[in-house]
């Protein structure tokens, strides 16, 4: 998606955005819900895909940054009294600082042992948070107080626990910063990014400060994901360990693998597939991790780009 | 003028002394070549002038500021611009990213060249850094797309979009045939008239033809130092390196 290009970029992201706008009216309840799951956890995709598919940062401790912005907005709100979109500013702030200062730490290394250092910093914010049980309750979580999950401008009191207003939240959300990942990748900034993906010592003798622009792609990425962590605590109210758990590092590695490293759409789609084929494979059987398993096996196979990466370059080929 | 000055320079990997105590001057304004043969340590040389690896011992000096801590990067926006002996373009970006990857880094400045440039003026500067080269037409191609001996070009626009005070050239005709060398020695000679030029080269033919200095190396110092005539008369340079 970095090549010469042919009409307006942002003609794909309206048609987007005017499905999932239309998609509310037609979708029943509970797909409905679900869509809204779909919508938060693919702005943790996108976040994801800022460091992984642009700036080639192979992360394994995603959660904590997921983390950080679950229990800064969950617990801001619960404890501090902080209003919700304060909490959600917050949570996001918490994701972001997170990032930096792992990143100051984690990006001296790269390849293998980002990865292992990564892994490791966010097993120590997992284990900090059971640690805390008194506070975080640990693994069980807590569950934010039906008084504080509302909207307030002026006199109109707009509750959270609205499907509608939650969908509508989810969508602005998640639109906003889909915009911002292309954005980010057609500016200068993104341009730089991807060379370093490709060949980062060329990069530093073209005279960019490479050790910053990655530690930019992680802050990001960071920021994102604990935006994501926080509009999840606040619209569906839980807050838990489960999400710093190493499984959640590696959520986001496969929606953006099947979706497709790079692509900006790819994240939404990579993770609407997944959220899907773990709902069908467990209606099927309870060992559902093998059929997801196979079908992830499969689709590397077949799509080896991922879904968008391949069809677009199938496409642009065709047509070549 | 001096525009480079190495003092006692020293790069050891292991037991091995790559490089040893070289002391090295570049004059403004000229081209100059460095030869030697394999293993004599002329690779190793310029890296620690551009920064890519660090010497062990010794000191560098640009434009009479000290150098020799600075990272690469830094080096590169001070003017010293290295192209690769491999050559070492982006393959999955088209020859306009490639080039202005190197071009927009001059304009990348405060929060706002950083987060947007001006794509058409952009695109009007690359075609003009490919222009020099003779790779204009091959704008919005794949650079993966071009054959070797334009890849090598490319490599050199990219070089050549920085600006560079000092272009620092690690074997620039391997590979090439003999009608891109030659094309290649008129191209060096217009670059030679804003920038110093520093060639690490095999070809003897392409030395005589383009140094105005040629610095010998052998075995991890400097051997000899001179105008082309001298070089080839130099009996000591004759036995260590051009064999006869």
């Amino acid at each position: 998606m970095t090549g010469g290009k042919q009409g307006s970029p942002w003609r794909t992201p309206m048609i987007v955005f005017a499905l999932l706008l239309a998609a509310q009216f037609v979708l029943p309840d509970y797909h409905h819900t679900n869509m809204t799951r779909i919508m938060i956890f693919a702005v943790f995709a996108i976040g994801y895909n800022v460091a992984f598919g642009y700036a080639g940062l192979l992360s394994l401790g995603h959660a904590m940054f997921f983390a950080a912005g679950l229990y800064g907005a969950g617990m801001s709100a619960q404890f501090l009294g902080f209003s919700m979109p304060l909490a959600f500013l917050f949570g996001g702030l918490c994701g972001l600082v997170l990032a930096l200062v792992a990143g100051l730490v984690a990006l001296r290394t790269s390849g293998v042992s980002f990865l292992i250092v990564t892994l490791m910093f966010s097993q120590a914010a997992y284990l900090t948070i059971l640690y805390f049980n008194d506070f975080t309750r640990g693994d069980e979580g807590f569950v934010l107080a039906q008084e504080i999950r509302q909207l307030r401008f002026g006199e109109m009191v707009l509750p959270l626990t609205d499907p509608s207003l939650r969908y509508n939240l989810a969508l602005g959300l998640f639109v906003t910063c889909y915009l911002l990942g292309i954005a980010l990748l057609r500016s200068p900034i993104g341009r730089v990014l991807v060379a370093l993906r490709e060949n980062e010592p060329r990069v530093q003798m073209l005279g960019y400060n490479t050790f910053g622009y990655k530690l930019l792609a992680l802050s990001v990425s960071g920021a994102l994901s604990g935006l994501s962590g926080a509009a999840y605590a606040l619209l569906f109210a839980y807050v838990g360990a489960t999400f710093a758990s190493t499984q959640y590092s590696i959520y986001p590695l496969l929606w953006v693998l099947l979706g497709g490293a790079g692509t900006a759409l790819g994240p939404l789609i990579g993770t609407g597939l997944m959220f899907y084929l773990v709902e069908f494979a467990s209606e099927i059987t309870s060992s559902y991790l093998i059929v997801v398993g196979v079908v992830l096996v499969l689709l590397v196979i077949v799509f080896p780009k991922g879904l968008i990466g391949t069809l677009s370059e199938r496409w642009r080929r065709a047509r070549s | 003028m001096s525009l480079l000055r190495t003092q006692g320079l020293s790069r050891n990997f292991g037991g091995v002394q790559a490089v040893r105590e070289v002391d090295f001057e570049l004059r403004a304004g000229e081209i100059r070549a460095v030869i030697g043969p394999n293993g004599a340590g002329k690779t190793t040389l310029v890296s620690m002038i551009s920064g890519r690896i660090r010497p062990s011992a010794g000191r560098i000096r640009f434009k009479d500021a000290d150098i020799t801590g600075l990272r690469n990067w830094q080096r590169a926006r001070r003017g010293i611009v290295y192209t690769f002996q491999i050559t070492s373009i982006f393959q999955n970006l088209s020859c306009h990213d490639n080039v202005a990857l190197a071009l927009q880094r001059g304009h990348m400045t405060g929060l706002a060249g950083r987060l947007y440039l001006d794509a058409g003026r952009l695109r009007g500067q690359a075609e003009a850094a490919l222009e020099r080269v003779g790779l204009a037409a091959r704008l919005d191609e794949p650079a993966a797309n071009l054959p070797y001996g334009h890849q090598r070009l490319l490599e050199l626009a990219m070089g050549l979009a920085l600006a560079p005070e000092l272009l620092i050239m690690d074997e620039p005709t391997q590979g090439l045939s003999e009608s891109e060398v030659l094309a290649f020695c008129d191209l060096t000679r217009a670059i030679a008239r804003e920038t110093t030029v520093l060639l690490i080269e095999h070809n003897m033919s392409v030395v005589m033809e383009l140094a105005e200095r040629i610095t010998v190396m052998n075995d991890g110092a400097i051997l000899a130092e001179g105008a082309p005539a001298e070089i080839a008369a130099n009996a000591e340079v004759q036995h260590a390196y051009l064999g006869t």
